[in-house]
């Protein structure tokens, strides 16, 4: 049962989003974590770092975070990739070309810009782009809005991504983090 | 362009001349095109990898592999054309520094497999010094088939990631890759010691 599980690890509500999705990494034992950052992930990104459990490094561009992860797990170690709405945005042919036609669990975490608040078109309009995109390779996507689902969501679906050798997208959503807000 | 004084190598014979020297089960990461074909006709092994796609990847996943297998040499051929799609690669290896990775780049200034047109660094800029200036200071030209076979042998026990860049010909490859990901995957694992045979 979802509640039991949910029992044996710490409760949600004691938690960051930043803590839990680091939590829920280690847990399943990914600790190569390159990155292209965003503002909202930057408390993850630092905690990351912090944390020698994990190798984690900024990538030049999102698609080569990609190519490294996808190594990694063939070479027996799991990872997972951190970028932002418009970084997603350049990977539609690494996505066809790579991780789904060899079956590679690649693990996304993608904080969403574009919406409930964006101030900048270009970051609206690209983000739009994404969920076409995902649905068109008819890859797993959730989008995370809630503090007291995240850590069951995010647990799920990377066991599922793992065990049926499939790429997923976690969308954080600004529900869940507050977002990237105007400030003049 | 600093490579004036290096011979003009066949991408067949320098892969062959790669593999040849292969001992100990290191990995092998074919690029897009004409250099895992090349990787194919020299002759299958568990432990090579042909990309099929994802074109400028092949120094990122061989990183990978080599951040997943740190006592493994992995070793990964590129094209200049791709690898000039990726550039920022080799800054991120530069900074992680994974002395077990050792990059070649199949360098004949052309994207032959779509009719040969000149790429755009052809005639102005110089991969070894791109990858100097990108922090990797294990960088130099193969001046023969020789040389290449010594800078090979040298990065095997480097204490730094090594990159090594060859002109080559304008011919294409000689095989043509079978193009099953899912067992070209399944197989590298294998290779890797990752996974067990069904």
């Amino acid at each position: 049962m979802a509640v039991a599980e949910r029992q044996a690890t710490p409760a949600a509500g004691d938690s960051s989003w930043h803590d839990i999705v680091l939590q829920t990494l280690k847990r399943n034992e990914i600790s190569l974590v390159p990155y292209v950052p965003d503002r909202v992930l930057t408390p993850l990104i630092k905690n990351l770092h912090a944390d020698p459990f994990f190798t984690t490094f900024a990538t030049a561009r999102e698609e080569e975070a990609v190519g490294i992860v996808s190594g990694a797990w063939m070479g027996g170690r799991r990872g997972a990739v951190l970028m932002q709405t418009s970084g997603f945005a350049t990977l539609a042919n690494v996505l066809a070309s790579l991780a789904v036609p060899y079956q590679i669990p690649l693990i996304m975490f993608v904080s969403e810009r574009g919406t409930l608040g964006e101030f900048n078109y270009g970051q609206s309009l690209v983000c739009r782009t994404m969920r076409p995109v995902l649905d068109s390779l008819a890859l797993e996507h959730h989008t995370i809005t809630r503090l007291d689902e995240l850590e069951f969501i995010a647990d799920r679906s990377i066991k599922q991504a793992v065990t049926t050798q499939a790429p997923v997208a976690l969308i954080l959503n600004p529900l869940l983090t507050g977002g990237k807000v105007f400030d003049k | 362009m600093d490579n004036r004084n290096t011979k003009v190598m066949n991408r067949f014979d320098v892969t062959s001349r790669l593999i040849g020297k292969l001992k100990h089960e290191e990995a092998v990461i074919g690029g897009i095109g004409n250099t895992n074909f090349d990787l194919w006709a020299a002759g299958h092994r568990p432990q090579n990898f042909y990309m099929l796609g994802s074109m400028g990847l092949a120094f990122p996943i061989a990183l990978g592999v080599a951040l997943a297998q740190p006592d493994r040499r992995v070793f990964a051929l590129e094209g200049d054309g791709s690898l000039l799609m990726q550039l920022g690669a080799l800054s991120t290896i530069a900074t992680l520094k994974p002395k077990n990775l050792i990059m070649i780049v199949m360098d004949n200034g052309i994207y032959q497999i779509t009719g040969a047109q000149p790429t755009p660094a052809a005639s102005v800029a110089d991969i070894v010094a791109i990858a100097a200036g990108s922090g990797l200071a294990r960088s130099a030209w193969a001046a023969d088939e020789e040389d290449f076979e010594r800078l090979v042998e040298a990065a095997m026990s480097a204490t730094a990631p090594s990159l090594i860049a060859v002109r080559i010909d304008d011919k294409p490859g000689v095989g043509a890759t079978r193009r099953d990901p899912v067992q070209i995957r399944e197989r590298f694992m294998q290779g890797l010691g990752v996974r067990e045979p069904l």
